[in-house]
């Protein structure tokens, strides 16, 4: 049976991680590919890097982050942020990228899914959006520029939209629940598996072990995204895992 | 010199990496010349199986290939690569492959409650014992396909169990396959590549 994947995600500005990460036994702890080999050690399934890089002239930086990367990491890789173009998503991909990240970009202009579908296939491109309740209007809130700008979309609408144009897998994260650490957004996800048939990627909430469970035993996404407890080795990756072997959930 | 066709479809460049990582003297390319001379030929590919044909043909590789498969040269096709190797596909339309190992290319069944793209990491049930297939029983690796391939159980190695079951690991005499991404499936999937490399060194097949 296909396994649960569990994804560190690492922010990345300039070649460097950033927010921090705190892992024992790292001697520089800002180097990606360490971080990256700390993790494949761990059992990680899959690495997510974000380019958090604010200016343009410094994003070449993560290409060649993902070129050291990919030569001593041998697992799916994927990159998001500042992706406006199919040959944005072409350097990366060349450069050692497995899948790429779209977000705001997309929203403003959703043929860039369809064309990086076409060209590189619908399992390269990830289509990240970022949720929030409104309880006005009794729906979820598409939001853009890193959740700083509300957008006129549904989630759940976008999110079919989004696959029908190509997108392979969904990446969405919970505004409501990030960095709560009050467990994953279980009616999102429900609302989300039901709607679409392409693999999603939970994220934003996750404080404990008990997240992780509840989120595969109660709704059908296929991977979980998380930065901080594992950065700061609150939660390890094998922990995690043995919880929900324990529970009955296929992992590696 | 093991040589990784390089026809412009799918991250070539990552079992590159994934050969230069094992310390295995490799080079991409799409120089007939060189592919004719390798000792063993890596066949990689990401796509959909039209357009990929359609590359290699422009490249004037196919015949090449299939040369070098009936001298008994190595071949190790890589998830479309695979498919590749197999008589033809029903990927968009009816498209001819290689035809090197008996069989078919078929879309996975969407009515069988589970997910397409089959995505992830997936266990491989390993069926005949083969160097190639060595340490991979039980083992998860990782796949991302809509298709699969149907042959006859004796070309199977292992097998993956996904409502209905996708050949993993096949192999033909000279001309293997992994469905999987040996590049990203780490240290087994980084043994299977060495694997293949051991089948290069010691090999010694003539067909026909």
């Amino acid at each position: 049976m296909l396994a649960k994947r569990i994804i560190p995600c690492l922010d990345v500005d300039h070649g460097r991680v950033k927010k921090g990460v705190n892992f024992v036994h790292l001697t520089d702890v800002g180097d990606p590919v360490a971080i990256a080999a700390a993790y494949e050690k761990q059992g990680a399934d899959e690495l997510v890097f974000l380019d958090i890089t604010a200016t343009n002239e410094k994003r070449p930086a993560i290409v060649d982050t993902i070129e050291k990367v990919a030569a001593q990491v041998f697992m799916p890789l994927t990159v998001g942020g500042g992706i406006h173009t199919v040959a944005d998503m072409q350097r990366l991909l060349k450069a050692g990228a497995d899948k790429v990240a779209v977000n705001s970009q997309a929203v403003r202009d959703p043929s860039l899914i369809s064309k990086g579908a076409e060209k590189f296939g619908a399992q390269c491109i990830v289509l990240a959006i970022d949720s929030k309740w409104d309880s006005a209007k009794q729906r979820y809130t598409v939001y853009v520029n890193g959740g700083r700008q509300a957008t006129d979309l549904d989630v759940i609408e976008w999110a079919k939209q989004g696959v029908a144009a190509g997108a392979g897998e969904l990446m969405v994260t919970s505004m409501d629940k990030d960095g709560t650490k009050s467990g994953f957004d279980i009616p999102l996800y429900q609302k989300l598996t039901a709607a679409v048939n392409v693999p999603i990627i939970a994220s934003g909430g996750c404080g404990k072990l008990t997240d992780f469970n509840d989120v595969f035993k109660q709704t059908n996404v296929d991977a979980v995204l998380a930065a901080s407890v594992f950065h700061f080795g609150e939660l390890t990756i094998p922990d995690v895992k043995a919880a929900l072997k324990k529970d009955g959930v296929t992992v590696r | 010199m093991i040589a990784i066709i390089d026809y412009d479809t799918g991250n070539t460049r990552n079992v590159k990496k994934a050969m230069d990582y094992l310390n295995i003297q490799n080079t991409l390319s799409a120089d007939p010349a060189v592919i004719a001379n390798a000792d063993g030929l890596i066949l990689p590919g990401v796509g959909a199986f039209g357009k990929a044909v359609e590359a290699l043909k422009q490249r004037q590789l196919i015949p090449v290939i299939k040369q070098a498969a009936k001298a008994g040269t190595p071949i190790l096709g890589i998830c479309l690569g695979m498919q590749l190797l197999f008589d033809r596909s029903f990927e968009f339309g009816e498209t001819p492959g290689l035809g090197l190992i008996p069989g078919e290319v078929v879309a996975i069944p969407d009515d069988l409650g589970v997910k397409v793209p089959h995505m992830g990491w997936d266990q491989n049930q390993v069926t005949q014992t083969d160097s190639i297939a060595n340490g991979f029983d039980q083992e998860a690796t990782y796949f991302v396909h809509s298709y699969y391939v149907k042959t006859q159980p004796q070309y199977i190695l292992a097998e993956s169990d996904y409502g209905v079951k996708i050949p993993s690991i096949v192999r033909n005499q000279n001309v293997i396959g992994m469905q999987f991404h040996p590049e990203k499936s780490g240290r087994i999937g980084l043994n299977g590549l060495a694997e293949f490399k051991e089948v290069v060194t010691n090999g010694n097949y003539s067909r026909n």
